[in-house]
């Protein structure tokens, strides 16, 4: 069980208004992320449901039950820190049983759960070594052992693997997934980067000087962002907004194209252009085209390689049906 | 760097520094271990020659000398549990935020700007004596009689006076140990259920191991040689002749400068005793 939800929930500090009063639900079981730039106020969101701050107003339910008041050991969660936060003189072993410990668990019951998360977390050789000796990777993997073995009804990553290099964020990413398609349990998770949202999220959850701009499937989000926010943050590379003449042809002060959606030819095309950088990436090839006319730069994916060179002169043309487009509030037009 | 050119050029350019330190050291170590064996007293004749190691004898078989050893070792332990109990307590209270946080970390370090004679006046004068000092004031207060701190509580007064000036030290370094601990770890340990005092006990005392053994190991350095507290409150008497001060009385008192240098090699013998203890139970901490 763990389910959240938060009604009318706001957090400030002193004067300044970091959350502005907000409603969320997340259902038991589901992965949702909470996804912004830095200082949208997601961490403090996720400190607000783990109990480390204090709201300023609203209530936040777990499973049904008024937690507001409940100090954060007694919430049920476990969370996992973007620093691990493991205790540097304890061994691996004592790190996980911890909590165990601090809830007064039968010895025989500590080992049996220490053992099965150091198996799944492939840590059983490393029980008796202390944090400082192990790898970045290893150090997240206590982490998360030290949550699982409280068998809470929701885990709270704070940006977890962001410390991490980026090959060992992308299997530590994939680990976090099977786990919580084995747990089957509710995982908040916060982070910056639209790409870890998009790859884990059931729920994305996008965050903007906290606001909530928009809550959906990672698709939904990428097929019919709410506003031109969303449009921007979620998707990479960013989508291309253009203003101006060219927004009016389609009746809107803003439209909306990804990179993806436009084709690339060499004779004729709806906008000219010139290549600037090109990025091969072998599978796609990402290219900077400038002097449009429409926007400082166009970002534009061809799929494969395609040879066009800086200074080369192209055309694009965006594939009808998937532009986006947008009011003068910013604000999708149906 | 380290090419043969360079290796020699810092020795040669250090050596200035470590000839000098070396001198420092050295020569009073020569003198006192030179003296310790002559039959010296400056007031009836002068140096009159070799004494063998009559001097060393005479000052052990002296019934002040265990009692001195006792006195010492008592008022540095006394003064390392004060200062690193309530330099622990003092951190973790200036490490919480609060109006006034620089000010009030400047008063709690200037007792250690007193001069240790001018400290024991204020102390002697002003809180311990029995008749107009602030202490009898309290008591008679409440109806007691005023205890005679100095001559009645002697060695506890003066650990009480010696701790007053320390404390500023523990808490100085302890407090910079306490704002070095990872605040996510001390959350991680919150939502793992861990009260205060769990959370003191299985991270904040193991982090602050380390600032510990500093504060033991630099404070018994400077408390062995304790005097001037015990010169101007009690000069010695009511039991509280330590190491340190049996031999400025042969010395200076009796006269006796052969005698009293005997009692300096045994104090530096006593000081390393002290090291190697101390340096065995809490010097681990200093590695990794």
């Amino acid at each position: 069980m763990g389910q959240i939800t938060l009604k009318k929930v706001s957090k400030s500090f002193g004067d300044v208004e970091v959350i502005p009063p907000l409603d969320l639900t997340i259902e038991d079981g589901e992965f949702a992320v909470f996804v912004g730039p830095s200082g949208c106020g997601k961490s403090t969101l996720l400190r607000l449901i783990a109990g480390l701050e204090d709201t300023s107003g609203g209530t936040i339910s777990i499973d049904g039950n008024d937690a507001t008041e409940i100090p954060p050991a007694k919430r049920g969660l476990a969370m996992v820190f973007q620093s691990y936060a493991l205790y540097p003189h304890m061994s691996v072993r004592k790190n996980i049983a911890f909590p165990m410990r601090m809830a007064k668990i039968d010895q025989a019951e500590q080992d049996r759960r220490i053992e099965a998360a150091a198996k799944a977390l492939n840590l059983t050789d490393y029980l008796d070594r202390k944090p400082g000796q192990l790898s970045g990777g290893q150090r997240q993997r206590v982490a998360i052992g030290r949550a699982i073995v409280r068998e809470p009804s929701a885990f709270l990553f704070d940006e977890p693997l962001s410390n991490l290099d980026a090959a060992l964020r992308v299997g530590m990413r994939l680990e976090i997934m099977e786990m919580h398609k084995r747990l089957d349990t509710t995982m908040i998770y916060v982070t910056h980067d639209q790409v870890e949202a998009m790859t884990m999220a059931d729920k994305i959850v996008v965050l903007r000087a906290g606001y909530i701009e928009q809550v959906g499937s990672p698709l939904e989000l990428y097929h019919t962002p709410r506003n031109v926010f969303v449009a921007g943050f979620i998707g990479s590379p960013q989508m291309n907004l253009i203003e101006g003449p060219e927004a009016q042809k389609h009746n809107a002060h803003t439209i909306g194209v990804r990179p993806e959606h436009i084709d690339v030819t060499e004779g004729s095309g709806m906008w000219k252009g010139t290549v600037g950088v090109a990025e091969h990436l072998g599978s796609d090839t990402f290219f900077h085209v400038h002097n449009t006319g429409l926007r400082d730069m166009i970002t534009v994916r061809a799929p494969g390689e395609v040879s066009f060179r800086h200074g080369d002169e192209i055309y694009l043309t965006p594939k009808a049906d998937v532009i986006h487009r947008f009011d003068e509030k910013g604000l999708r037009i149906a | 760097m380290a090419t043969q050119q360079s290796r020699s050029a810092a020795r040669m350019m250090m050596a200035p520094a470590v000839i000098l330190l070396l001198g420092w050291m050295l020569v009073p170590l020569t003198m006192t271990l030179w003296f310790s064996f002559r039959n010296y007293l400056p007031m009836r004749g002068g140096d009159q020659g070799s004494a063998g190691f009559d001097n060393y004898v005479r000052f052990v078989s002296s019934s002040s000398f265990w009692p001195s050893v006792q006195t010492t070792l008592i008022l540095v332990g006394g003064v390392l549990v004060i200062t690193v109990a309530l330099g622990i307590v003092l951190a973790l209270l200036l490490d919480q935020p609060m109006w006034g946080q620089g000010i009030v970390r400047i008063l709690v370090i200037a007792p250690f700007f007193v001069m240790p004679t001018v400290s024991a006046l204020v102390w002697k004068n002003m809180f311990m004596d029995p008749v107009n000092g602030l202490f009898a004031h309290i008591w008679k207060f409440f109806g007691a009689t005023p205890v005679e701190w100095l001559s009645q509580a002697s060695i506890p007064s003066i650990i009480l006076i010696v701790s007053w000036q320390w404390l500023p030290f523990a808490t100085l370094i302890l407090l910079t140990a306490v704002q070095s601990l990872d605040s996510e770890q001390l959350e991680a340990a919150e939502m793992d259920g861990a009260p205060f005092l769990q959370r003191f006990w299985f991270l904040i005392l193991p982090h602050l191991s380390r600032a510990i053994t500093i504060v033991i190991l630099i404070q018994t350095i400077f408390l062995l040689s304790i005097f001037a507290e015990i010169f101007v409150t009690t000069g010695g008497a009511f039991g509280t002749r330590t190491l340190t001060y049996l031999i400025f009385q042969r010395v200076l008192e009796s006269q006796n400068i052969g005698l009293g240098s005997a009692g300096g090699v045994y104090a530096i013998i006593l000081a390393n005793i002290v090291a190697l203890f101390l340096m065995r139970i809490v010097g681990k901490n200093l590695d990794a």
